[in-house]
């Protein structure tokens, strides 16, 4: 028994010792309540199982299981903190760090011990050194560039769109069609109509989103589009304008077009465009316009391209001219 | 019966040595050192749940045709991780509670941790010796938020979809490397080679709960061998710490704790639905939904893109979008940077280069709860500013209105709290009393007309005077029949 008395402890205590008493008022109430709180989580559980068994719904789950959960939990804390000994119980600190002694020791292997192989050996370390650097390199070159291709320089680079920055799939006489492929006609849309649309072939693809507008009723024979950006008077036609439909901060597709106020509004960080004004960029973070598609109408009244973005589409990136 | 199994396992284990002075481990007890446990048991419900759902959930981009039981969902394209997602919801028994549970877990696991940091900051816990555990937390809080983000875009919903090509935009837009960075990650031009949700995914279960793993130890572990910090009060000084001991007192509250907090969790996984991913539907690039916002431990940065200005930098053939990396990969970056290196900059500021074991009052270190009170100031400003588009409807205000509110609130209000922080501070410690237990005064009028004021006696149940803290005693002696099998009968001390 006297091993008991040798620990880190302090002095043994007898039972009646006031930092062992419970800090319930009445601790047989409080084991009641305890009791009931773990018996109501008890059957929480039972419940849960008998809920799981008979398939009801996921709230019935969560009921059986949370109040199993939180009974128990109860329960327990109850039992810890007004059953258990109350204390307050110390525990001293010792100084944290070493001694001078041990310190030096520890030193004096690190510098002398370590620093002599070090001072006599430079070359050897040097030349571990890079080898291991080199190590490390030869490493992440898989690591990193096996993950992916490498994006294609410029414009002149007319690469596939998945490996371009710089192009998408539209070329002229590309036909407009919908993402379900179905080719779009000139009475398709109303005024104030918007549709998604995509070059034939590419339905559903990110970087050839365009959204296409109807922003009056003109014939064949009138000004293809009452108010054209600079320089594009023969971009849109019959009332027709289209854009990309990546937005030019993070590339969110810009969905919202405001009929009223001829905008174009990107739901994600709310860069508003102007429609009449080559959806030059009115409000917010972004930075440029949305890039213009050329588009025409064939003989059959079908809709096409006249030719492609005369930018990259989307957000910016270091190599965009 | 248990002192054999007990040496037994010393036998081979030899724990008894040191062990003795764990379970006597002295844990203070103060309601705010309870937030880092909350981080600590959602994480718990993370890791498990997140093992329940990865049986169900299939990592692919891969198309196939839906013929679950959610009817309007019925015979549409859709990914397999989109469908998986779907289908461990409705077609897995329990399926909907545990991903409901995990993402709630999610949720609060990094509001656990906010609050659980400005605990440690407001009150001066990161001090020397323990700088390095300050680190380590904002390691985890880092990778947090980085795998909540990676977790709600594992299902491919529209929803998270449109993040990953936000998340894309944001790597494409790092100066010189940005686009071999989003091509290397994703596999090419947006939306990649069908990579990016495999590759998410392992991120997502492996490598960062692995690094997480490692770091809560290492957290656990320092926080053990440095002890506790605890707020000064009677018998407590720095070369001490006064509460209850590991064993068995703080072992069956924080068991207990454990239980309430999964409850809580559980109980929000059935009833409080959220990310409904069958009413977003599978994530096309060319659709998009009206005001979404991120998880909330993500609408700082999403705040911090709105209100940017439309800052791009032309130049030499090259284009650097700082409109997006400034907000995006800057601005968070700074902030985690300060984080870090707070307490090496509070103490070559302040010069102290003590131990400090007994916590602050926050309004005893006017500066510092200040610096604290601007840093939430700006962190809120761009939080509330990812909702622009909501408050805009909500107040019935002109979009552009509330923008520029938050362009000027933003980078202005944290010096207003600041300056007025600091006052506060500074007022209340000139306070008279302040933080002395107050009396009730009683004032007693005479027949003649004279005023008298007298202190009130204690009142009933407030006699309650604190014990003395002891060393946990090394030895209990329970000879006495009488005494042990009475034990829990209050005696009457005081």
């Amino acid at each position: 028994m006297s091993d008991h008395t040798s620990g880190t402890g302090g002095p043994p205590a007898t039972l009646d010792d006031p930092h062992l008493q419970p800090l319930a008022k009445n601790p047989k109430r409080m084991e009641a309540l305890a009791a009931l709180s773990m018996l109501v989580g008890m059957a929480g559980f039972v419940g849960f199982i008998v809920v799981y068994w008979v398939d009801a719904s996921n709230e019935w789950e969560a009921l059986t299981l949370g109040v199993g959960m939180l009974g128990l939990g109860v329960g327990v804390i109850a039992w810890g903190k007004y059953l258990m000994p109350q204390g307050p119980f110390v525990e001293e600190r010792h100084d944290f760090h070493s001694t001078d002694d041990e310190r030096s020791a520890f030193n004096a292997a690190v510098t002398g011990r370590g620093g002599l192989e070090v001072t006599r050996r430079k070359t050897l370390l040097g030349i571990f050194a890079v080898g291991g650097g080199l190590m490390t390199l030869a490493l992440l070159i898989p690591g990193v560039r096996s993950l992916g291709p490498k994006p294609a320089k410029s414009e002149d680079n007319q690469g596939p769109t998945d490996v371009s920055l710089f192009t998408t799939n539209w070329k002229k006489g590309s036909k407009l069609v919908t993402v379900g492929g179905r080719p779009v006609q000139v009475d398709d849309l109303e005024v104030g109509g918007v549709l998604t649309v995509f070059p034939q072939g590419f339905e559903g693809s990110s970087p050839d989103q365009v959204i296409l507008i109807r922003l009056a009723q003109l014939g064949p024979n009138d000004p293809p589009y009452p108010i054209a950006a600079p320089g594009r008077t023969e971009w849109g036609v019959q009332g027709y304008v289209a854009y990309s439909k990546l937005c030019t901060h993070l590339g969110c597709p810009v969905g919202l077009y405001q009929e009223k106020t001829q905008q174009l509004v990107c739901p994600c960080h709310q860069s508003i465009f102007d429609v009449n004004a080559g959806c030059i960029p009115q409000f917010g973070p972004a930075p440029r316009p949305l890039p213009q598609l050329p588009i025409t109408v064939d003989p059959t009244g079908q809709m096409r391209a006249n030719g492609s973005f005369d930018q990259a589409v989307g957000p910016g990136f270091w190599e965009r001219p | 019966m248990i002192d054999k199994s007990l040496n037994w396992l010393d036998d081979r284990l030899g724990f008894a040595k040191g062990g003795r002075s764990f379970l006597d481990k002295i844990f203070p007890d103060h309601w705010s050192f309870m937030l880092g446990e909350i981080a600590l048991y959602s994480f718990v419900v993370l890791l498990g749940t997140g093992v329940f759902l990865s049986f169900f959930y299939v990592p692919s981009a891969h198309e196939i045709v839906y013929h679950g039981s959610y009817v309007p969902l019925r015979g549409q394209h859709v990914s397999e991780a989109y469908g998986s997602t779907v289908g461990l919801s409705f077609d897995v028994r329990s399926g909907l509670l545990m991903r409901q549970a995990h993402h709630w877990a999610a949720d609060i696991f990094l509001g656990a941790i906010a609050v659980h940091m400005a605990r440690v900051f407001f009150t001066g816990a990161f001090r020397k010796p323990r700088e390095f555990n300050w680190i380590v937390g904002v390691l985890m809080l880092i990778l947090g938020i980085l795998n909540g983000f990676l977790g709600y875009s594992l299902p491919d919903d529209l929803v998270s979809g449109t993040g990953i090509r936000i998340a894309y935009s944001i790597t494409e837009s790092v100066p010189v490397v940005g686009s071999y960075l989003a091509f290397f990650l994703f596999g090419g031009n947006f939306p990649g080679s069908g990579v990016i949700i495999p590759r998410f995914f392992i991120i997502h279960v492996l490598i960062i709960p692995a690094i997480l793993v490692g770091l809560l130890a290492a957290h656990l572990g320092l926080l053990v061998k440095q002890k506790h910090t605890q707020f000064a009060g009677r018998g407590k000084t720095e070369k001490n710490v006064v509460g209850s001991p590991m064993f068995p007192t703080f072992i069956a509250k924080t068991t207990g704790f454990l239980f309430m907090s999964t409850g809580v969790i559980f109980l929000l996984g059935g009833f409080a639905q959220i990310n409904a991913i069958w009413q977003f539907g599978q994530y096309e690039p060319y659709q998009i939904s009206y005001a979404v916002q991120p998880d909330w431990y993500m609408g700082w940065l999403d705040g911090a893109a709105r209100i940017m200005p439309s800052w791009e930098w032309v130049g030499w053939g090259h284009t650097i979008p700082l409109e997006v990396f400034l907000p995006a990969a800057v601005f968070p970056g700074l902030i985690f940077a300060i984080l870090m290196a707070w307490p090496f900059i509070e103490s070559v500021h302040t010069k102290d280069h003590e131990y400090h074991n007994l916590l602050d009052r926050p309004r005893d270190r006017p500066k510092r709860t200040a610096a604290g009170a601007a840093m939430l100031t700006l962190l809120f400003g761009v939080f509330f500013a990812s909702s622009t588009d909501v408050m805009a409807n909500f107040f019935q205000l002109p979009l552009m209105d509330v923008l520029w509110f938050f362009r000027f609130f933003v980078p202005l209000a944290p010096f207003v709290a600041y300056f007025l922080t600091y006052k506060i501070c500074n007022e209340m410690r000139e306070a008279e009393g302040i933080g002395k237990r107050k009396h009730a005064l009683v004032v007693e009028r005479s027949a003649e007309g004279e005023y008298t004021t007298t202190e009130s006696p204690v009142r009933p149940g407030d006699e309650h005077v604190e014990l003395d803290a002891i060393p946990v005693p090394t030895f209990i002696d329970t000879s006495d029949p009488e005494l042990a099998t009475a034990a829990g009968v209050r005696r009457v001390i005081r």
